[in-house]
């Protein structure tokens, strides 16, 4: 590094004529008030903050953090005591609290998932066998049943687990549906995309909450009554052919930006259909749509809380109805913005997610 | 002994455009045949029949023994026979070098991936790109990509090689690089069919030179007597057209 040390003899110095001079910093005052258009920001901006004070008073100043009893978060003020009594209510639903932990290790196991996700070592086929063991023994803790764990039903699921296994779940199997909903959309059997084409319009076309009623009340009036299936479970089918039916659009796009000479060339270096979309097709279809497809995810994510509508109690609506509980005094607001935080933590991370794989997949196209 | 490729009567046909009007061909074993002609001629369409990337019509190709026809296991068996190297490289650009030569050998040879790899490593020593084995298709020039694709092409160990203009969509100053690495192909003793228009590379290389137009065979001679005493009209026209730059 001796060649760094020694200074050249043509480097400019700051005086040079050559080089631009050098950029002051605007005076603050001009870049709050020097045009029309930032003096009209800098007013909006300033009124939108005195307007929020009096919403910062009641969430931080005058708000409640602990109280000996309920009525005491009477007066203004947040009563963010609300949402530390009834965390575990929001969290965990009606599960037993004895066995509260084994929802807990649920959260954690997912969280540990979606981390491990991240690790550029992990691809294709075994970060799949990894994820469907770790919601294989998700779902046996949550149920119980074997290894000594006391059953629990369904019905007493609740809270955070079920809005994070139903989204991890419709979405992780609706993916291979989308999958054959659009390699058939584009494919050559007339029947194939007969199939597909009738599935995704007819999905698309009706709004979810229909289709969840449909599922959670109308299927058990039509089927045989010893044909039960849980009421969560259905709950899922509704949400996985719903999301199936959205990424199938968006995959069908990521497979209209592929040059047909791949096809061709996996077809001439002798490699089977299959192999060709898992290997070839599919990851460069889905990098070339990462975006929308994370806007599905997110938007899915949203949508299991449509699942209060049929019963269920996910998250959303284990925090209703603590928030009904008459002995504190209307905490309804506190309630939502603890599962808003909570929503927006999950969404936010999955943008922060697609980002980074993003420019994984920038690095690798142009140098 | 059989020839390498038997093509007799061939014809294809997309809707009104009849793009092979009964071509014959064969091509014996370790022979390198050139076929050129103007765009539209159907050379394109008849290299990409002979490992099926374009179902025939009419006609009939058989390639190292093995009818084409309806039958899938025939088909599977003649693009083993062949490799195909293509104009725009057809690289696997979410692949690295390496994996782009490896990964098609496990996929369609069940091979062991330490041998794909290893093989993979021979071949691009061969086509004289082993520095770039980690980079991605992306990150290499043209003429680097169509080197790489021939590498790919022969980890299959292909006794037919195909190229469909594979120097067309090169910057000129990359078009030797890969012409001399199908000159040392050639002088291994492949079997190759090339569709070009490097009239330098079919005459060092190519044992005949077919000329194409609508469709039909206009003529097949050795090279010397293609270039210096052509006999149809239509090939001095065409002849005439391409060498007037060199």
């Amino acid at each position: 590094m001796t060649d760094r040390a020694a200074p050249t003899p043509s480097a400019p110095t700051p005086s040079d004529p050559r080089l631009p001079p050098r950029t002051r910093r605007r005076p603050l005052i001009k870049l709050l008030f020097g045009d029309l258009v930032s003096a009209a920001l800098t007013v909006l901006a300033a009124l939108a903050i005195v307007m929020l004070l009096p919403a910062l008073n009641w969430a931080l100043l005058d708000a409640h953090w602990h109280v000996a009893a309920p009525g005491d978060c009477r007066h203004g003020g947040a009563c963010w005591a609300f949402v530390a009594a009834k965390s575990r209510l929001i969290l965990f639903g009606l599960y037993p609290p004895s066995e509260q932990w084994r929802a807990m290790i649920v959260i954690a196991l997912i969280v540990a998932m979606i981390l491990a996700s991240l690790s550029p070592r992990l691809r294709g086929g075994r970060l799949i066998a990894i994820w469907g063991g770790a919601i294989v023994a998700m779902l046996v803790l949550m149920g119980g049943g074997v290894l000594g764990l006391p059953p629990v039903p369904t019905s007493k699921w609740g809270g955070l687990p079920v809005t994070l296994l139903l989204a991890v779940l419709s979405l992780g199997l609706a993916f291979p549906l989308a999958v054959l909903l659009a390699l058939g959309r584009r494919g050559r059997l007339p029947l194939a995309r007969a199939i597909s084409v009738t599935i995704i319009e007819l999905v698309r076309g009706l709004p979810l909450v229909g289709l969840l009623f449909v599922a959670a009340i109308l299927l058990p009036l039509l089927l045989p009554p010893d044909w039960t299936v849980d009421k969560l479970g259905r709950t899922l089918a509704a949400l996985t052919i719903f999301a199936a039916a959205y990424l199938a659009e968006v995959l069908r796009g990521g497979l209209q930006g592929l040059d047909g000479g791949q096809q061709e060339a996996a077809e001439a270096l002798g490699i089977p259909y299959w192999k060709t979309v898992w290997h070839i097709i599919l990851p460069q279809a889905i990098q070339n749509v990462i975006p929308p497809l994370t806007n599905t995810a997110i938007v899915m994510v949203k949508n299991t809380s449509l699942v209060l509508i049929v019963g269920v109690f996910d998250m959303l609506s284990a925090a209703r109805s603590a928030a009904t509980d008459p002995a504190w005094p209307a905490p309804s607001t506190e309630a939502y913005l603890f599962v808003a935080l909570i929503y927006f933590v999950i969404c936010f991370g999955i943008s922060v997610y697609s980002a980074h794989l993003e420019t994984g997949v920038k690095s690798r196209r142009h140098g | 002994m059989s020839p390498a490729i038997a093509i007799r009567e061939l014809d294809k046909v997309y809707g009104e455009f009849h793009a092979l009007r009964g071509v014959d061909l064969e091509v014996s074993e370790r022979e390198r045949v050139v076929i050129c002609g103007p765009s539209g001629s159907g050379k394109s369409t008849l290299i990409r029949c002979i490992n099926q990337l374009e179902r025939h019509d009419g006609g009939a190709i058989v390639v190292g023994g093995v009818a084409l026809g309806d039958d899938l296991r025939n088909l599977d068996a003649v693009r083993r026979e062949t490799g195909m190297v293509f104009q725009h490289f057809n690289l696997f650009p979410h692949l690295t070098v390496l994996e782009n030569c490896a990964l098609p050998q496990i996929l369609s040879r069940g091979a062991r991936r330490a041998t794909a790899e290893e093989k993979a490593q021979g071949y691009l020593a061969r086509v004289r790109i082993t520095e770039q084995a980690g980079k991605y298709p992306g990150q290499l020039s043209g003429g680097q990509q169509q080197r790489v694709a021939i590498a790919r092409a022969l980890c299959m160990e292909p006794r037919i090689m195909l190229f469909d203009e594979p120097t067309s969509a090169l910057d000129p100053e990359m078009i030797s690089e890969v012409l001399d690495v199908m000159v040392d192909l050639a002088e291994a003793g492949m079997t190759m069919v090339v569709v070009t228009h490097e009239m330098g590379f079919a005459r060092k290389v190519a044992d005949r030179v077919v000329y194409m137009e609508a469709g039909r065979i206009v003529e097949t001679a050795p090279p010397d007597r293609f270039f210096s005493a052509p006999r149809d009209d239509r090939t001095r026209r065409f002849l005439s057209k391409i060498l007037k730059g060199s």
